[in-house]
């Protein structure tokens, strides 16, 4: 820190008072009487004699995140980044810090705001198991193509590889999991360094970016400019199609009498789901969308079949099997998707749009691979789309759609479905849907109707159970300023992964609606052991270790609500809404039996679906 | 899978034929060798990002060879790798996707140049001594280190041509080898 010899160092609670500009003309006084001996250096940012001002590392940083238009930063202080904390009481950047309670829950938030804002989400972290806290997070948006940029703590240089405290190869540690990482070794290169990570996670396939800050790095000084243009020569984002690429597609399209689209989470990343709309009904063909998808078409619409796959509709999945032409827009062929690759789509061309021109053909074979952004590209095929003669093929669909509908006993029993339609019912669709993962999940891709793009958020590619809460509590901050209604959808089991963001969301007065589907049980493990494995419900009962939730929820500061019957369901979905000023928690206590179909069990063919409880593979 | 292949579609034979699978229970994959190069920058945490893909997807990494251009910011990658149409794909897109690489090229369907640098440690006798001289002149090979019941060989050549000579090497009793790994670049052919 600074020599006696220095100027007095400012007292942090001094500091907070002072505003930025009266720093700066601190700072210049303080040069002018110190002139520009080397010796100033140490002090608060300092004049360098050349008209330009010196800045630490950390300062930098804070800086940069305001002139990138970062609006949070979900973050955990410790040693490693206290620079940075510091500097965040001292300039009072516009950004809002949310400290959350746990790095991965912070990454999460990150990716809740991303993904119901669609710009990127900030994270910023300390060394060692701050960074290791957000591997999850990180694996999860990259699997998911969520932008996010998530800053860690790093040691000093010079003991980097020496097992110094808290030190962590985060670099290594993330290498598999992330878009792109930066170590940054040398303060000058800092605000380079920020642009460039902002552009990677925003542009092209979306993902998570890495930025490690060891410390010496941070104190470090530096002048500071925010450059315009970023610099990346090896980085190329595609945008348009080939003309001659379009050309194709509309005569493969004119060509079908079986068309389907099959809609991914690139459509709501590529903001193309007016265009996707438009083409579906100009030429009259039914949409499918994968669980990322949900929401890039009206599920209310009669073209749509809802989401395909493992546990999409069956009439999504015949129309699969049936069709003679599939056009997937900004989706990858997930195995949850396919089931056994062989059999799936055995007589349709595929025109595969993808802005990742790694995942045409990866999976299946695309007969036509279109490299471009889905929006873009659908600019370009539009004005050639005429309507199809497809009314045989949508009378097929619909009589599928009338064999095999989508249904739940109402025998008087709790059961999550019917909690999920009086919730689509109560919001009319107009809500920002968070689920987790297993059967509460699925239930709420089947049963919510989702109507708008970024209306359903969930953890798709890592399947990150205690996703939910924190993604809700990001999301919620994203959609403060709307008014729009976030749902946090959770069983049981996650939910308890990370429920300690709900002191957050209660802090900041968020008024999240959290939803637990208690059935005491690791439910979607327990589906599978009693489909596939006799009934052994090898250590999936959490009766034993689940806590009150209720009492859970007042702890936290927020409202607890609990419903046991589906006559209580109505009133303890008003009661929730009433409350405006925090979040609120519903326990519905469903039965533990309810499995979810259909089912397309995992490697089996998209055919062999389990339509309900005792039936056969393959006997649909 | 039998069931399938024998009624399979049109577009299923398709797939699998891009893909270059087996059509049929028995059948050999098509799987080749290829060799790619790839420009990328120079730096370890770039050199780590390519290793790590081949790791991280499974991919196959029989040698890889690194050396800085004339551009001292870029490095010149040559990476031998094996696999289906499909996985080749794969590689090349893959790699062409990290952010550190600025060029990346299939060299296996062009016309090429490669090289691979051997050193041999190898035995010898006063009965075996000629035979060897003869097989490391015919390799055109060059001793760079000799004892009395040892020499070390050099040798320069397409992987091929230096598989044989170790191979030749074997039967004489090999004490130690070193090998680049293939470099290789694009030929520019004016004259055809
Ligand atoms: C972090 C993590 N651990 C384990 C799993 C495997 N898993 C998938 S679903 C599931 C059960 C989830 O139980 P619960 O949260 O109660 O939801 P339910 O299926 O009962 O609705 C488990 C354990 C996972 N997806 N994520
Ligand atoms: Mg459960």
């Amino acid at each position: 820190m600074s020599t006696p010899t220095d100027a007095q160092p400012v007292s942090a609670a001094a500091v907070a008072q002072i505003s930025v500009e009266r720093e700066r003309e601190q700072d210049r006084q303080r040069a002018s009487t110190n002139g520009t001996s080397g010796k100033s250096g140490d002090i608060e940012a300092t004049h360098n004699g050349t008209g330009s001002t010196l800045m630490t590392g950390a300062e930098i940083l804070v800086r940069a995140l305001d002139a990138e238009g970062v609006e949070f930063v979900f973050g955990h202080p410790g040693g490693a980044v206290i620079n940075i904390y510091d500097e965040m009481a001292r300039v009072k950047p516009r950004f809002e810090h949310v400290l959350v309670r746990h790095e991965q829950g912070g990454t999460h938030a990150a990716e809740g705001y991303a993904k119901a804002t669609g710009k990127v989400g900030t994270v910023l972290v300390t060394s060692g198991p701050g960074a290791t806290n957000c591997v999850t997070g990180i694996a999860d948006a990259f699997m998911d193509s969520v932008p996010i940029v998530v800053f860690t703590g790093q040691v000093p240089t010079p003991l980097i590889g020496n097992d110094a405290f808290q030190e962590c190869d985060t670099i290594g540690v993330t290498r598999s999991i992330t878009k792109h990482s930066f170590l940054v070794m040398d303060v000058a290169d800092l605000a380079k360094t920020v642009r460039k990570a902002y552009h990677i996670a925003r542009t092209g396939r979306p993902g998570p970016v890495v930025v490690d800050l060891p410390k010496d790095v941070l104190q470090a000084r530096a002048e500071f400019e925010y450059p315009s243009t970023v610099g990346l020569p090896g980085y190329v984002v595609p945008t348009k199609a080939k003309s001659d690429a379009i050309g194709t597609a509309v005569a493969m399209i004119n060509d079908a009498s079986r068309p389907l689209l099959y809609v991914g989470g690139g459509a709501i990343n590529g903001n193309a789901s007016a265009k996707v709309t438009e083409l579906a009904r100009t030429a009259r063909i039914p949409v499918t969308t994968t669980l990322h998808g949900l929401g890039a078409f009206p599920e209310t619409d009669p073209l749509s079949l809802g989401m395909l796959g493992m546990h999409g509709t069956w009439y999504a999945n015949q129309a699969v099997q049936n069709a003679d032409l599939i056009v997937a827009l900004g989706a990858r062929f997930d195995d949850r998707v396919t089931g056994k690759l062989d059999a799936w789509a055995p007589h349709a061309r595929i025109i595969h749009v993808d802005i990742d021109p790694s995942c045409i053909s990866k999976n299946v074979p695309a007969d036509l691979g279109i490299v471009g952004d889905v929006g873009q590209v659908l600019d370009q095929l539009l004005p050639h789309i005429t309507p199809l003669d497809t009314a045989e093929w949508l009378e097929s669909i619909e009589s599928w759609k009338e064999e095999c509908p989508l249904s739940f006993d109402r025998d008087g029993a709790l059961r999550p479905q019917h909690v999920l339609q009086r919730l689509r019912e109560k919001t009319a669709g107009d809500a920002v849907v968070v689920t987790d993962v297993g059967q509460n999940q699925m239930w709420a891709a089947q049963y919510f109707q989702y109507a708008h793009p970024r209306s359903h958020i969930t953890s798709g590619g890592l399947g990150t159970m205690g996703f939910s809460l924190p993604a809700a509590v990001g999301a919620g901050f994203g959609m403060r300023e709307t008014g729009r209604p976030v749902i946090s959808i959770n069983g049981d089991g996650g939910f308890l992964m990370n429920a300690q963001e709900l002191g957050v969301a209660a802090a900041h007065g968020l008024p999240l609606k959290v939803v637990i589907m208690n059935n005491s049980y690791l439910g979607m493990v327990r589906q599978w052991q009693e489909l596939l494995h006799d009934n052994r419900y090898s250590h999936t009962d959490l009766t034993a270790t689940n806590p009150d939730f209720v009492k859970l929820a007042e702890a936290f500061n927020c409202v607890g609500l609990r419903a046991t019957s589906p006559d209580e369901v109505d009133d303890v979905i008003e009661a929730a809404w009433r409350v405006t000023d925090r979040p609120v928690v519903m326990e519905f206590r469903v039965i533990t039996e309810e499995m979810v179909f259909p089912m397309v069990p995992a490697g089996a063919a998209t055919d062999d679906m389990i339509t309900q409880r005792f039936s056969n593979p393959g006997d649909v | 899978m039998t069931e399938i292949t024998r009624q399979a579609t049109a577009q299923q034979l398709f797939r699998k034929t891009t893909a270059g699978e087996p059509l049929h229970d028995g059948d050999a994959a098509h799987e080749h060798t290829h060799v790619i190069t790839v420009v990328v920058e120079n730096s370890l945490g770039a050199f780590n990002r390519v290793s790590n893909l081949f790791s991280a997807r499974g991919f196959n990494l029989h040698s890889v060879a690194v050396g800085v251009t004339e551009d001292p910011a870029l490095s010149r990658m040559t990476i031998v790798t094996s696999g289906n149409d499909r996985i080749i794909g794969q590689v090349v897109n893959q790699l062409k996707k990290l952010i550190d690489t600025r060029d990346v090229v299939d060299l296996t369907d062009l016309p090429y140049v490669e090289r691979e640098l051997c050193l041999v440690n190898v035995r010898y006798s006063k009965e075996t001594r000629a035979e060897l001289m003869d097989v490391i002149e015919i390799f055109r090979g060059k001793v760079v280190n000799i004892t009395p019941d040892s020499m070390t060989v050099e040798l320069t050549g397409p992987t091929k041509k230096v598989n044989a000579f170790v191979a030749l090497m074997a039967p004489m009793g090999i004490v130690d080898i070193a090998r680049s790994g293939c470099i290789a670049m694009h030929r520019e052919l004016v004259y055809e």
